[in-house]
Order: structure tokens, then C-alpha cells, then sequence
């Protein structure tokens, strides 16, 4: 056959990953869009926070979702650029006097390179060799920050206490004039809601470019994507920077919720909470983002409820039964109630 | 006359009125958020799980004793509503469950919050809060700032505390000592080794011929020791956690240095860190102590222990006496039911603050006679007196006079 007769009964081009598999329906992001932005309006300042935090570790699981869902490279040493970011954020905002939301590209940015040369070394490794060496990250992280050699900036052990910001004057006056008043914990949500959907948007595009396609390939079969001539060094590479400069900017947004950093807020535990709520969420499933990220945030508070002493065995029970009945995550449960939907509207 | 007696009824009425409105703190009940006629609600924050949860029993001996309480009636009738989170030794937890306790939870106060990086993280929300961050169950010197954190008190005899006592005791009974400070190079230790400085004041530049700081990564801290020794110190003391203690003590008598050696209360444990370091090398070691020990045989018959021991096997039966971390929690446990008691009606978080720097010589079942606590509007250190002991045979020995703190900022 002819190169024309070819081209022109061909199949045609699909998406490599349907946008459905990695997003919401219009419909459903509108809805959680709204829940979002209206909640803080009718809970008390509490609640507010615990929201703040949730859209926090959010962010941190989706940067984990773009590392191991998107290119395949195990990370259980996200909460090393976690503490990166937050400790750049405090340290800024404390010594030099640098508006809050100022210090947020700058710790993104601190963050893109340390996981940029951190994934050079981690070229050589893969899978669970290089799930160690972040392992290794993870642990050494709280030491480092401890060292006497820093502490002017750092605070040592003590740690640093973080001024919380107060709502922009423009956004005061604007509400002055409805005789409406913002809190501090509010403003503080909006700000955060702001930026984690901006990085939400700027997720799901960047999986659905060419180098989000790059990814991809690299982590269905390395060798066929090398053969096709992606540079996989740089994309490996890339994909620990982009994951670490957004977990960094939820450390920074994390320092200034909680209003304090301590060395002892960092450990391998939380790397160990991240991976979790990825996998609880969906590994690759973006939404599963905040899925994940709730479960790590309330699920200890439930189990310390059930039983103080063994909180920590309730904890492994519940994550057993999550596990074990929707493997796949908070993707499966919402795949399962697309297909029950679509059988009610046939009906 | 008539009208004078209208006018004398009129007198007496208007001063009888005049007294039951002052009587006011008596008569009125002024209640915050967490009081009212029927209970008072006290927050707390444990470690249950983590890296410290060996000190949750703190949490659960309080828990217990605030049970006993209630079931003797309460505080002025009140109930003690006990509300105790975990916060895994993680400062971002510990600021979510103040949070909590304070916000949804709307205690009257949160007593006995435990780890230095917890209720640093929690300080300033608790000051801008208002609400009283009480008797913290923390050694670090800084909890004792009423002009700065007016809303924040220790309990403990803090680490620069316990360090000036060791100075002041060197100062009476080995004046001419060289000083060897072998200390944890963390907040901890820096604490300590500043205590023993301000302690010996003048002569501190003298008399502390070496300093060796280590991490609490090394694996070893052997080659600290040899530095030490070389000194020709005759004066050790070891400003060290559990772990260290004891490979200090072990190395001292491998190398057959026989110092004075001084070593901290937090290591003061026998089964944590005597015993493993050998009975046998740790003979003749120094320390302080400030409450009774339940692996003692001489408080047995000593009236608070009694109540102390009566209380474990009615409420908190499955408790290890001897552990002093129980010990602890109920000395801290009794201290805010006195406070609580001194504040009778008038329960408002200003008046819990300002009933806690009113104590004056109280004495809880569980501190060596002759320790009392004090505190005053300038003065947030409750227990500022320590008793030196002596490590013989398989036990601590108590001698000399309760030495007290009288340092003043």
C-alpha cells in the first residue's frame, strides 16, 4: 500500500492517557471546587486549619503522584524537601524580613534544585534501591537541620516560630465595606486553596504535554522510551525537581499554617504518611490527591479515638481493610461510582 | 427618732448589700470556656505513640488520679473532665491538638503538655489564646518567663537549675576541683552546661578545665572520654541522655579514671541506665533528686507514698511503681488540683494563672521532704530544690540538705 492509502486508514491518533484517568469530570471538580471555597464560611477557626493542612499534605501527595505515578521512580523521601521548603519559607520570613508569600517561589525554586541534583546520583538506581536512597535522604534530614553549624539560621532543636500573616489590607478594606471580617486561619485557607489549584492545573497539563507523555513512557519500559530517543536522564531528573519544588512550596505553606518548625516535624514518618496517602489516593490519580491526604490527617485522630494505646494498631487495621477491599485507591471507589451513575442515567 | 432608726436600718441594708457584692469572689462564680457548676475541663497533650512514648504513663497516671478525684467528690463539687491527645513527640501534631483542645474543645486550661519542641511550638498560640499552658512537663530553662509568656509555667526543676545545685554543692565540697563537662550537644545540653556556669559564676573559667560536646548520632562516644582523661580533670560530670550515660560510665572504668562523677537526673534511672552500665562501675556516682523513689525501700512507710501506693492499687492497679515517670505524674496531677482548688468560684483562665504563681509551700505527696513549691507573679519555677544522692550498692542514697536555686535572672 501506498504511504498515502496508509495514512489515511490508519486509526486515529488517541490520547495516551484519557483525560478521564487522570482527572475529575467536569461536573464532579465543580462541585468539590465549590465545597472548597464555601466550608470555611460556616466552620469555626479549627476546622479551618485542619483544612489548610489537608490541602497542604494534598499538594506533597500530588508531587509524590507526579514523581511515582507519572515517571515510576519510588520516593520515600519527600518529606526531606518537605522540610527544605518549610525551614526556607521560615527562615526567610524570620531573618530577612521577606513577605510570606514571597518566600514560596523562592523555597519552590531552592527545592527544584536540591531534587534536581539529588536525582542525578539516582539516575544509577531504581525501584527499591532507589526507594533506600531516598529512604536515607528522610533520615538524615532532621539531623542535618540539628547541626550546631546552622543553628543561627535554623534554630537548632528549639526550632523557629513563625508569624502567622495577617489577610492583605486590600482584602480588608474590600470587606470593611460588606462589614464583613476575615481571620487570620481564612485567609490563610483562601491563600493556600489559591496556589494548590494553580499547581493542580499546572499538574495535570504537565502530565498531559509532551513531557508528561515522556514520563510516562519512561515509567512503562525505560529501554523502549530510550530507544524512541527520549533523554531519559533529563526527564528522570526533571520529574524529581518539578515533585520536589511542589513539595516544597507545601512545606513552606505547611510552616506558615502550623506557625513553627522543629526539626522533629520532619522525620521518615511523614515520608512514610506521604507515600501512604498516594497510594490510599490512587498512585497517578491526581484527585486521589486530597483523598490521600485526608486519610493521613484523620485517620490517626479516628484510631486515637477507638483506642489510645494501640492507636497505632487501629491505624494498621484500617489501612489493612482500605488496602485489601480498593486496591487501587481512592480511583477505584471513584471509577465504581462513575459506572454506577452512567447505569442510572440509562435507566 | 423614728427617722433614725429608718435612717440606721437604711445604713445596715445598704452595707449588708455592699458586703455580699464584695464578698464577690466568694459569693459571685465566674466561669470561662471549660468551667462550670458541674465540671472543669483540663486539656493535655502526651506522647502515646512515637519516638517518646515511653512517657505516655505520665498521661495515663493523671488520668487515673483525676478519676480518684471525681470519685471523692471533685474539686468544690466540680468534676475533672480529663480531655488528653496524642501528639506522637511531632510539633505540627502537638499545634493541631492545642488547637483543638483550645477551639473545639474550649478547656479551661492545658496542663501538662510534654516535650520541649511540642510546647515550644505551642507557646506563643497559647499566650495569644489567653489560655494557661500549665505546669509543662519539660526541663528547659525558658518556661519561666512570666513577663514575656505570662500564660506559660514549668513544673520541674529546670536543666540550668539542677546544673547551678551541682555548682553550688562543688563550690562547698571541692572548691579547688578541675572540671571535666561532658555534655549532649543539643538544647538539652547547652542548657545544663550554661546552669553550671552562672552557677560557679567567677570561677567557672577556671575551675572547667575541658568541655567535650557530642552528637547524639555517634554511635561511640569513646574517643570524647580519652580527650577528658588527658586533662587531668578529677572532676566528671556527664550531662548526657540514658544511652550516653551509661557508655560514659562503662568507658570510666575501663579506663580506670576515677573521677567525681556528676551525672544528670534524667539519667538517674537504675534500670535504664545504672544497671546496664554495670553496678559495680557506677559506685560512688552523683546525682540529684527532687521527688521519691518508688524502688526505695525507705519511703515505704512514709505517709505520701502510702497515699501514693493505695492510690496505684485502687485506680491505676496494672502501673509499674517504679517507674518515675508514675511518680511524676502524680505529683503534676496533684499540683493542679491544689491550683484548681485555690480558685474555688472564681474559674476564669486569669485567675487559674494567677492561683498557680500564689503557691506557697505546698508539698505533694511524691517530693523528698524538705522540697516545696513556690511560685510567684515573677517567679514561674515551682520546684526549684533538688537533694543530692549517692549511688551505693544497687541503690541511691540520699544525704546532705534539700540544696535550693536561688539564682535570680
Amino acid at each position: 500500500m501506498s504511504a498515502v492509502q496508509e495514512a489515511v486508514t490508519a486509526a486515529p491518533a488517541i490520547e495516551a492517557v484519557p483525560k478521564r484517568a487522570m482527572t475529575l469530570g467536569v461536573g464532579t471538580s465543580l462541585i468539590v471546587l465549590a465545597l472548597l471555597i464555601v466550608t470555611p464560611l460556616f466552620v469555626k477557626n479549627f476546622i479551618i486549619f485542619q483544612m489548610t493542612m489537608l490541602l497542604v499534605y494534598g499538594l506533597a501527595v500530588l508531587a509524590l503522584n507526579i514523581l511515582t505515578g507519572g515517571s515510576g521512580q519510588f520516593s520515600l523521601g519527600q518529606s526531606a524537601f518537605y522540610a527544605v521548603g518549610a525551614y526556607t519559607s521560615a527562615i526567610l520570613m524570620e531573618h530577612a524580613g521577606m513577605n510570606y508569600a514571597l518566600t514560596l517561589p523562592v523555597s519552590g525554586l531552592v527545592c527544584f534544585a536540591f531534587g534536581f541534583l539529588f536525582g542525578l546520583p539516582a539516575l544509577r538506581l531504581s525501584g527499591v534501591y532507589l526507594a533506600l536512597a531516598t529512604f536515607a535522604l528522610a533520615t538524615a534530614m532532621p539531623q542535618l537541620l540539628k547541626l550546631g553549624y546552622f543553628e543561627t539560621w535554623t534554630g537548632g532543636v528549639q526550632g523557629l516560630v513563625v508569624t502567622k500573616p495577617d489577610p492583605p489590607e486590600a482584602v480588608q478594606s474590600l470587606l470593611a465595606w460588606a462589614h464583613l471580617k476575615m481571620s487570620q486561619d481564612m485567609w490563610l485557607y483562601y491563600f493556600t486553596l489559591i496556589i494548590t489549584i494553580a499547581i493542580y492545573i499546572f499538574s495535570v497539563n504537565l502530565l498531559k504535554s509532551r513531557s508528561g507523555r515522556a514520563f510516562m513512557a519512561i515509567r512503562d519500559n525505560e529501554i523502549a522510551a530510550s530507544a524512541m530517543g527520549i533523554d531519559v536522564a533529563l526527564y528522570k531528573t526533571l520529574a524529581f525537581g518539578v515533585s520536589a519544588a511542589i513539595t516544597g512550596i507545601a512545606g513552606g505553606l505547611g510552616a506558615i499554617a502550623v506557625q513553627f518548625v522543629a526539626p522533629d516535624g520532619y522525620t521518615i514518618t511523614l515520608a512514610i504518611s506521604l507515600f501512604l496517602g498516594m497510594v490510599v489516593g490512587g498512585v497517578g490519580w491526581l484527585p486521589g490527591s486530597i483523598v490521600g491526604s485526608a486519610f493521613i490527617i484523620f485517620v490517626p485522630n479516628i484510631a486515637e479515638g477507638i483506642s489510645k494505646g494501640l492507636s497505632g494498631a487501629v491505624f494498621g487495621v484500617i489501612l489493612f481493610l482500605v488496602i485489601f477491599l480498593v486496591p487501587h485507591g481512592a480511583r477505584q471507589v471513584a471509577m465504581v461510582a462513575q459506572h454506577l451513575l452512567g447505569n442510572l442515567k440509562k435507566r | 427618732m423614728l427617722a433614725r432608726r429608718k435612717h440606721l436600718i437604711a445604713a445596715v441594708a445598704t452595707g449588708a448589700i455592699a458586703f455580699a457584692s464584695t464578698g464577690g469572689a466568694l459569693a459571685q462564680k465566674k466561669y470561662d470556656s471549660g468551667a462550670s457548676d458541674t465540671e472543669i475541663k483540663i486539656g493535655n497533650i502526651m506522647p502515646y505513640s512515637g519516638p517518646a512514648s515511653a512517657y505516655g504513663v505520665i498521661g495515663k497516671t493523671e488520668a487515673a488520679y483525676f478519676n480518684k478525684i471525681n470519685a471523692e467528690g471533685g474539686i468544690n463539687g466540680r468534676k475533672i473532665n480529663f480531655i488528653t491527645y496524642d501528639d506522637g513527640y511531632s510539633p505540627p501534631k502537638a499545634v493541631e491538638q492545642a488547637r483543638k483542645l483550645v477551639e473545639s474543645d474550649e478547656v479551661l486550661v492545658v496542663f501538662n503538655p510534654l516535650g520541649t519542641p511540642s510546647n515550644s511550638a505551642i507557646e506563643k498560640y497559647m499566650n495569644s489564646k489567653k489560655v494557661p499552658q500549665l505546669f509543662v512537663a519539660t526541663g528547659a530553662t525558658k518556661w519561666n518567663e512570666p513577663k514575656e509568656f505570662p500564660w506559660t509555667m514549668g513544673w520541674q526543676p529546670s536543666y540550668q537549675s539542677e546544673a547551678r545545685i551541682y555548682a553550688k554543692y562543688l563550690l562547698k565540697e571541692k572548691p579547688d576541683a578541675k572540671i571535666a563537662a561532658f555534655y549532649q550537644n543539643d538544647d538539652f545540653g547547652k542548657d545544663y552546661l550554661k546552669g553550671l556556669k552562672d552557677g560557679l559564676g567567677a570561677k567557672a573559667a577556671s575551675m572547667i578545665i575541658a568541655e567535650e560536646g557530642y552528637e547524639t548520632s555517634e554511635p561511640s562516644i569513646d574517643n570524647h572520654i580519652v580527650k577528658l582523661k588527658a586533662s587531668g580533670a578529677d572532676v566528671f560530670i556527664s550531662i548526657t541522655t540514658p544511652k550516653f550515660a551509661a557508655q560514659a560510665i562503662k568507658k570510666l572504668a575501663e579506663m580506670n579514671w576515677t573521677p567525681l562523677h556528676i551525672v544528670s537526673n534524667v539519667s538517674a534511672s537504675v534500670g535504664g541506665v545504672i544497671k546496664p552500665a554495670g553496678f559495680e562501675n557506677a559506685q560512688g556516682i552523683l546525682s540529684a533528686a527532687y521527688a521519691k523513689d518508688g524502688a526505695d525501700a525507705q519511703w515505704n512507710n512514709d505517709p505520701g507514698m502510702k497515699k501514693f501506693y493505695e492510690f496505684l492499687a485502687k485506680y491505676d492497679a496494672d502501673a509499674n511503681k517504679l517507674d518515675g515517670s508514675v511518680v511524676y505524674g502524680y505529683g503534676a496531677a496533684q499540683t493542679m488540683v491544689k491550683v484548681l482548688e485555690m480558685c474555688g468560684d472564681n474559674l476564669t483562665h486569669e485567675n487559674v494563672m494567677k492561683q498557680a504563681a500564689s503557691l506557697k509551700n505546698f508539698t505533694p505527696d511524691t517530693l523528698l521532704p524538705g522540697v516545696t513549691i513556690n511560685t510567684s507573679a515573677t517567679d514561674f519555677a515551682p520546684i526549684k530544690q533538688l537533694q543530692m544522692m549517692r549511688f551505693k550498692g544497687e541503690k541511691w542514697e540520699l544525704f546532705g540538705d534539700i540544696i535550693t536555686d536561688d539564682f535570680t535572672n
